[in-house]
């Protein structure tokens, strides 16, 4: 039986620097302690208001957003490592602030940097990590070479971990979080730095892995990633989710998602005046004498019409390509910004 | 409480101890070498101290090299993996509460502190030569102050680990350190500061001076020192504050 995982009306404020920017802090000798009376300047940041969701066992859901729009503070906090400030957070049946030890048992982490053990090998590591989770001497042996060869690292095995490339380190963190077979599995940006090639098959391990019944969440910039891999999918920005569905669903839900790219021998003005009061189009556009966009709700019911138009002005169609609404889009539909900014 | 998990991580340290022994060797032997070399054997044989100089020396060196060991093996690591890697994080990630994985490195620094202490004491001797009296008429009192000092080193250890940032590692040898060690009664007992009665009642805010004075009394009875009972009460006040401190900064460390 899987595990699911259900979050409440989470809320984070950092009131020191979030951990991305964390540097030698508590012990300063810099002009904060010597300013006597003079408040220290304090800095607060809100990272993830008021969040709500629950992700049923078995599904691969994936928080998507900009960077800072506080995807691994949640992962954070439902992974022990963030203390919420308000609101709670579930796995399974454990609240993960107060029950952290068995929250803790359930999950397994792919943090954003690589947090590798830099004093053992590649296969201590997953060795390590096996121990620490209570598996027999037989049994991590046997895991850790299943691991290695799942992720291809059996020939880098032997080497010192602080020696590998940033991509073997990502399959080797990916590979630890593994080892000890968690219910829920947690990825955070896990194939940022990885070559297409290795994107691939970190994709099919994570969909066989949500073939096993295993609950997984992953945050990801990357439309192509969220949209092959989730199931479900919450946009999240500014520490909100804005909005949240089958990547299917909310790419359904921005009017005009599809965009229809259509050639003819000549586009009259009557043509695309035609082609506007078609059902569902809400935009023509026309940039050459032979073209037209066409932004409409939806993309094959319209060719019929479309074609029917042409005919009736004696017009030829040359081509037709169907853009489907893309996360990307949906992003800009919501925010007003681009994921990459 | 989860066994299996606290011994795997002592596993680890121990297995990445094992892998740089050979260095471990020379940061915890090479400084109270060369020191016990040039006052214990060169200095006493060229005439410029008395020979009975090697035995007030031997305690204070087992003393300091337990001292530094300890900080070093716990402080140094966990500036390490709590910067910009967070390579703890695995083991924050382990099913055991967060303030077990101190309690393990606290255990880690101990173990690390006396072996460290244990191997001064032969090549010590080797070094000074002939003329170093001291005695093991107490075996007890000798484990519990070892007990004791190397609980003080890894507590001053993690505490420090968990309050000194990696730009600041240098700065923690020569301010907090350096002073540790000179004004620790670790070269001369703490009897011989009277000449300086405000520096001598000022010396006994460093429980390095415990810590020497400790053990003197425990292997060279004959050179004055500060009575067992009173070091060893402040050497367990010292270590049970510096736990506690340590574990409480250990907490908030490990989570943002």
């Amino acid at each position: 039986m899987g595990i699911g995982i259900r979050i409440e009306h989470l809320r984070k404020v950092y009131d020191t620097p979030p951990p991305s920017a964390a540097g030698g802090r508590g012990f300063s000798f810099g002009p904060t302690r010597s300013g006597g009376r003079k408040e220290k300047k304090k800095i607060e940041v809100l990272a993830v208001d008021d969040v709500s969701l629950e992700i049923p066992a078995g599904e691969i859901f994936g928080l998507l957003g900009p960077n800072g729009a506080g995807k691994s503070t949640t992962i954070g906090i439902l992974t022990t490592r963030t203390e919420p400030t308000g609101g709670r957070a579930f796995i399974g049946e454990f609240d993960v602030w107060k029950q952290q030890v068995k929250a803790k048992r359930l999950i397994g982490v792919v943090p954003q940097r690589p947090n590798l053990d830099f004093a053992l090998t590649t296969r201590e590591v997953l060795l390590f990590h096996g121990a620490y989770f209570g598996q027999s001497a037989r049994e991590r042996v046997r895991r850790a070479d299943e691991q290695l060869e799942k992720f291809k690292l059996t020939d880098r095995a032997d080497q010192m971990v602080r020696e590998l490339s940033g991509g073997l380190m990502q399959r080797l963190s990916i590979a630890r979080a593994m080892m000890h077979d968690p219910e829920v599995l947690f990825l955070d940006e896990p194939s940022a730095g990885l070559d297409p090639q290795t994107r691939l098959m970190l994709w099919d391990i994570i969909r066989g892995y949500g073939n096993l019944g295993k609950t997984i969440v992953l945050t990801t910039h990357y439309m192509d990633e969220a949209d092959t891999l989730c199931q479900r999918l919450a946009i999240i920005d500014h520490g909100k989710i804005i909005a949240e569905g089958t990547p299917q669903a909310l790419k359904s839900s921005i009017p005009g998602g599809y965009l229809l790219r259509l050639r003819f021998d000549r586009a009259t003005e009557e043509l695309l005046a035609e082609l506007r009061g078609l059902p569902g189009v809400t935009e023509v556009k026309s940039a050459d004498p032979t073209a037209a966009d066409v932004y409409a709700d939806r993309g094959g019911p319209l060719i019929g019409p479309i074609v029917n138009a042409a005919q009736a002005a004696g017009i030829e169609v040359r081509d037709v390509h169907i853009q489907e609404p893309s996360l990307e889009n949906l992003f800009l539909h919501h925010t007003g910004r681009s994921l990459r900014e | 409480m989860n066994w299996k998990t606290f011994y795997a991580l002592l596993a680890r340290d121990g297995h990445v101890a094992r892998r740089s022994l050979a260095m471990v060797l020379v940061q915890n032997l090479l400084q109270p070498l060369l020191f016990t070399f040039v006052f214990g054997r060169v200095l006493t044989s060229g005439g410029m101290m008395q020979g009975s100089f090697k035995s007030v020396l031997l305690p204070g060196v087992i003393a300091i090299s337990m001292v530094i060991a300890g900080i070093q093996a716990v402080a140094m690591p966990l500036i390490t993996e709590f910067q910009f890697s967070r390579e703890i994080e695995d083991r924050l990630l382990a099913p055991i509460e967060n303030g077990w994985i101190a309690v393990e490195k606290l255990v880690a620094g101990m173990i690390q502190a006396l072996m460290a202490g244990l191997v001064v004491i032969p090549a010590a001797w080797l070094t000074m030569g002939s003329g170093t009296n001291i005695s093991f008429a107490r075996p007890f009192a000798f484990v519990a102050f070892c007990l004791l000092v190397a609980l003080f080193a890894s507590a001053g250890g993690l505490t420090l680990g968990c309050s000194v940032g990696a730009t600041q590692i240098g700065l923690m040898f020569s301010i907090i350190l350096t002073p540790m060690l000179m004004f620790g009664c670790v070269y001369y007992p703490w009897s011989f500061l009277k000449a300086f009665p405000g520096l001598q009642y000022a010396v006994l805010l460093n429980p390095v001076v415990y810590a020497s004075e400790g053990l003197r009394g425990v292997l060279v009875p004959s050179v004055p020192h500060i009575a067992g009972w009173i070091t060893a009460t402040v050497l367990a006040l010292a270590d049970v504050g510096l736990v506690a401190l340590g574990i409480r900064k250990f907490n908030k460390k490990a989570v943002s």
